[in-house]
C-alpha cells in the first residue's frame, strides 16, 4: 500500500482539481514558487502556470474579497490563508459576503469558493499560529466547515470542497500535515456533512475532529485494555453537523465525551452536547463531558501540551462518564 | 480634551470650496465652458445625460416621499451627486460591471437596472436587490463600506484571465476610502494590472464626519503610491466625469490597469432618512452647494450650446413624472416574499439541520 502524508494528499487533490476543472484558481500568500509555507501547493504553479496558481500580496481581506469577484466572473477560487491567526482580516469578507451572497441574490449568484486555512495547534508555533477558529465559521449561516483528521480523508474532503456549489472553509490540522497514512487516495469516501465512525464500541461515544482524533483513538485503545469499549466518531464536517450520526451513536452507548482543541466556552462541544440532549436524552446514562482547550489564548510552545486535550484527560473523562 | 465647537462658528472646511485649479472641470457652475467640452459624444448622447439626471433626481425625491409614507424602510438619497453617477455610468459598456455601494441609484438607472426590483432592497422585501446583476451590468447593492471595491478587483482579474475586453467600476465614498479594503483593493489591482476603475464620490460628508477629520491629502493623490493614475474631477460636471471615466475605462479594457477617480461632489440630503444632518452642518453650506447644482449647470450649457432647448427639458421632466409614477405603482403593490425564502437560498442543498428548522418555522410548507 502506498504511504501518503496529508501534505501530499492535499497537494494531489489541488493538482487534480486544477487539471479537471479549467476554472479552478489557486492563490494566496507564497503559494507560487515556494509552494506555500507548508508546501501544500508545491509544484502547482510550474504545472499549471502563473495565471492559475499565483501569489497575492499580503492582504487576507483582499484575498477573500477577490474570491467574490472571481466567482462572479465564473471562476472557482481555491484560496489559501497562510495561518489561522492571520485569517481574521478576511472574516468581514467571508461573513458579510462569501457566506451571504447566494442568499442575498436569491440563489442567482452562488459562491463556489474554497478557503483553506492551516489551523489548530500542536506544532510548537508562535502566538497567532495555533488558533482554533472553527466556531466563528460554524456560527455563520451559508458556510460549510470541514476539518479532516487524516491524510486520506483530507484528500476526499478537499475534492468534496472543490466540487461543492457553496463556500467551504477547509481547516487543515497543521499538526497532522506530516503524519503518514497507508492507503489509496479516493474520492469515494463519505461526502461533506457525513461523520465517520472510526471505531465501534458500546461503553461511550467519543466525538471529535481534526488532530484530536488521533488522541481519541489512542485513548480508546488504552480504555479497551480496561474493558471500556469506546466508539470514536470523526465529525469531519462541523457545518453541516451530522446530528443523526451523533444521535445514533449516543443512543447506543448512552454516554458521550466531546474532544476539541478550541476553548471550552461556546466551542463545538457546547453545540454537540445540546444536540445530544435533543437527540438522545432518554438514553443518556451520564452527563456529556467535554475535554477541550482552556478559555485562554493559545499558549506559547513550551506550555501547549498542557492546553491541548491529552490522551490522559480523554481517558479520565471517559472513565468518569462510564462510572457515573 | 477636544471641546465641541458651536455650530454657529463656521469651521475651516477642507475642500470647500474646492480648489478648481486642482481638478478637471469642463463646464463651470454657471454653465459656461471651462475647458474642451468635446468629449466625443453625439448630440443625442449629450441630451441623454441630461435626461438621465432629470429622471434620477425625480426618482430620488420620490424615494424620499415613499420612505416618509412608509413604503420604503431607510433610504439613502443621492441628490447633488447626479452628474458623478450618471457621467461615470454612461461611460461603461454592456460588458462592463459596476460594483455599487448603497447610494448609486442614479448609476443603476443609467445601467438599465429594473428600478422596482432595485428598490425592493430599500422596501425591505429582499437583500441585495433581486435585479439581474449580469443583465444590467450592475452588481448587488453592497452596504458594509468598501468591501465591494475588492469584489470589483476580483471580477476584473477574472475578466482579464479570460482575455475579455471589459472593466469593472467600483463606486465608493470619501469615508470608504479610509477602510483597509480600499487600500488592499488598490494595491491588488495595481499588482495584477486589473481592469478596474476606482470611482470615489467625495460628497463632503461620511455621515457626520467632514473631510478634515477623514483624510489629509486629496484621495486621488493616493493613486501615485499604488503606481497608477489618479485624478480629481469636478463631480458636479457631468461632461468632465464622463470624460475621465471613459478614459479610465478605455485604459483598463486595453490592459493599462486601474485608475482612481475622485469626483468632488456634495450630498445635498442627509446620509439617510434616519439621519439628521442639521446636527452637524449648516444650511448655508448646503445652499452654497445648490448653486453648483449639476443639473442646472448642464441644462444651461446644453441650451446655450443649442444642443437642447426648453421644450426638450420640459419633455424630460414630463417623462420623468410618468416614469416615476409607474415605479411607485409597481413598488407599492409589492408584498413580502414567502417566509420560506429565508431558508431556501442559504445553500444549494439545504443540510438536514436547516431543513428541520424550516419545518419548525413553516410546517411542511
Amino acid at each position: 500500500m502506498p504511504e501518503v502524508t496529508m501534505v501530499t494528499a492535499l497537494n494531489t487533490a489541488l493538482g487534480e482539481a486544477l487539471a479537471e476543472d479549467p476554472r479552478v484558481l489557486v492563490f494566496g500568500e507564497d503559494v507560487g514558487e515556494l509552494g506555500g509555507v507548508f508546501r501544500i501547493t508545491e509544484g502547482l504553479q510550474r504545472t499549471f502556470g502563473r495565471e492559475r496558481v499565483f501569489n497575492t500580496p499580503i492582504a487576507e481581506a483582499g484575498i477573500a474579497g477577490m474570491c467574490v469577484g472571481l466567482a462572479m466572473a465564473g471562476w472557482r477560487p481555491v484560496a489559501e490563508m497562510q495561518f489561522d491567526g492571520f485569517s481574521y482580516p478576511a472574516l468581514d469578507q467571508i461573513i458579510s459576503h462569501i457566506a451571504k451572497y447566494r442568499e442575498r441574490t436569491r440563489g442567482r449568484i452562488p459562491m463556489p469558493v474554497t478557503i483553506r486555512i492551516p489551523s489548530f495547534g500542536g506544532i510548537r508555533g508562535k502566538e497567532h499560529h495555533g488558533e482554533s477558529p472553527e466556531t466563528y465559521y460554524v456560527h455563520t449561516a451559508g458556510l460549510r466547515v470541514v476539518v479532516p483528521s487524516s491524510a486520506l480523508d483530507a484528500y476526499t474532503l478537499l475534492h468534496g470542497a472543490n466540487a461543492d456549489p457553496d463556500p467551504v472553509i477547509f481547516l487543515e490540522p497543521k499538526s497532522r500535515y506530516w503524519s503518514k497514512e497507508e492507503g489509496e487516495l479516493t474520492t469515494d469516501g463519505p461526502g461533506i456533512g457525513v461523520a465517520r465512525t472510526l471505531r465501534e464500541g458500546v461503553g461511550c461515544t467519543v466525538i471529535s475532529y481534526g488532530a484530536m482524533i488521533g488522541r481519541c483513538l489512542e485513548a480508546a485503545e488504552r480504555l479497551d485494555a480496561e474493558g471500556i469499549g469506546c466508539a470514536v466518531l470523526d465529525l469531519r464536517s462541523l457545518s453541516p453537523l451530522d446530528v443523526d450520526a451523533i444521535g445514533r451513536s449516543v443512543r447506543s452507548t448512552g454516554r458521550a465525551v466531546v474532544v476539541h482543541e478550541a476553548p471550552l466556552t461556546l466551542g463545538m462541544g457546547a453545540e454537540i452536547a445540546a444536540r445530544i440532549v435533543e437527540e438522545a436524552f432518554d438514553h443518556l446514562e451520564a452527563p456529556v463531558k467535554r475535554v477541550t482547550g482552556w478559555d485562554v489564548p493559545y499558549p506559547p510552545a513550551s506550555l501547549e501540551h498542557g492546553y491541548l486535550p491529552s490522551v490522559e484527560r480523554i481517558v479520565a473523562a471517559v472513565r468518569e462518564v462510564v462510572s457515573y | 480634551m477636544l471641546s465641541r465647537r458651536p455650530r454657529s462658528t463656521r469651521r475651516e472646511r477642507m475642500d470647500d470650496p474646492i480648489d478648481h485649479t486642482s481638478m478637471l472641470q469642463l463646464v463651470g457652475p454657471d454653465g459656461t465652458p471651462a475647458g474642451d467640452t468635446d468629449v466625443g459624444l453625439s448630440a443625442g448622447d449629450l441630451r441623454a445625460l441630461l435626461r438621465f439626471m432629470i429622471r434620477a433626481r425625480r426618482l430620488d425625491r420620490e424615494c424620499m416621499l415613499l420612505q416618509r409614507q412608509g413604503e420604503l424602510t431607510v433610504y439613502p438619497p443621492f441628490e447633488g451627486q447626479e452628474a458623478a453617477q450618471v457621467g461615470s455610468a454612461f461611460a461603461l459598456g454592456r460588458e462592463d460591471l459596476a460594483f455599487p455601494s448603497f447610494r448609486e441609484l442614479a448609476a443603476a438607472v443609467v445601467r438599465g437596472v429594473d428600478v422596482v426590483e432595485y428598490l425592493q432592497y430599500h422596501r425591505g422585501t429582499w437583500h441585495g436587490g433581486p435585479y439581474d446583476p449580469y443583465a444590467s451590468g450592475f452588481a448587488p447593492i453592497c452596504v458594509p463600506v468598501a468591501t465591494q471595491i475588492v469584489h470589483a478587483v476580483g471580477w476584473a482579474l477574472g475578466v482579464k484571465l479570460d482575455g475579455r475586453s471589459a472593466c469593472s467600476i467600483a463606486y465608493f465614498g470619501d469615508g470608504s476610502a479610509s477602510e483597509g479594503d480600499f487600500h488592499e483593493a488598490a494595491n491588488l489591482a495595481a499588482v495584477f494590472t486589473a481592469p478596474v476603475v476606482f470611482f470615489c464620490q467625495n460628497n463632503g460628508w461620511a455621515i457626520s464626519v467632514p473631510p478634515e477629520e477623514q483624510y489629509v491629502a486629496p484621495i486621488a493623490d493616493r493613486a501615485a503610491g499604488y503606481g497608477f493614475p489618479g485624478i480629481r474631477v469636478d463631480g458636479n460636471d457631468v461632461l468632465a466625469v464622463y470624460r475621465v471615466t471613459n478614459e479610465a475605462a478605455e485604459r483598463a479594457r486595453s490592459g493599462g490597469g486601474p485608475t482612481l477617480i475622485e469626483a468632488m461632489t456634495y450630498r445635498i440630503g442627509p446620509h439617510s432618512t434616519a439621519d439628521d444632518a442639521s446636527r452637524y452642518r449648516d444650511l448655508e453650506e448646503v445652499e452654497r452647494w445648490r448653486t453648483r447644482d449639476p443639473i442646472e449647470r448642464y441644462r444651461r450649457y446644453l441650451t446655450d450650446a443649442g444642443i437642447a432647448d426648453d421644450a426638450f427639458v420640459a419633455a424630460c421632466g414630463a417623462e420623468a413624472e410618468s416614469w416615476v409614477a409607474g415605479i411607485r405603482a409597481g413598488l407599492t403593490t409589492l408584498g413580502a416574499p414567502p417566509a420560506s425564502e429565508v431558508f431556501d437560498h442559504v445553500f444549494t442543498e439545504p443540510p438536514a439541520t436547516l431543513a428541520r428548522q424550516r419545518r419548525e418555522a413553516l410546517g411542511d410548507a
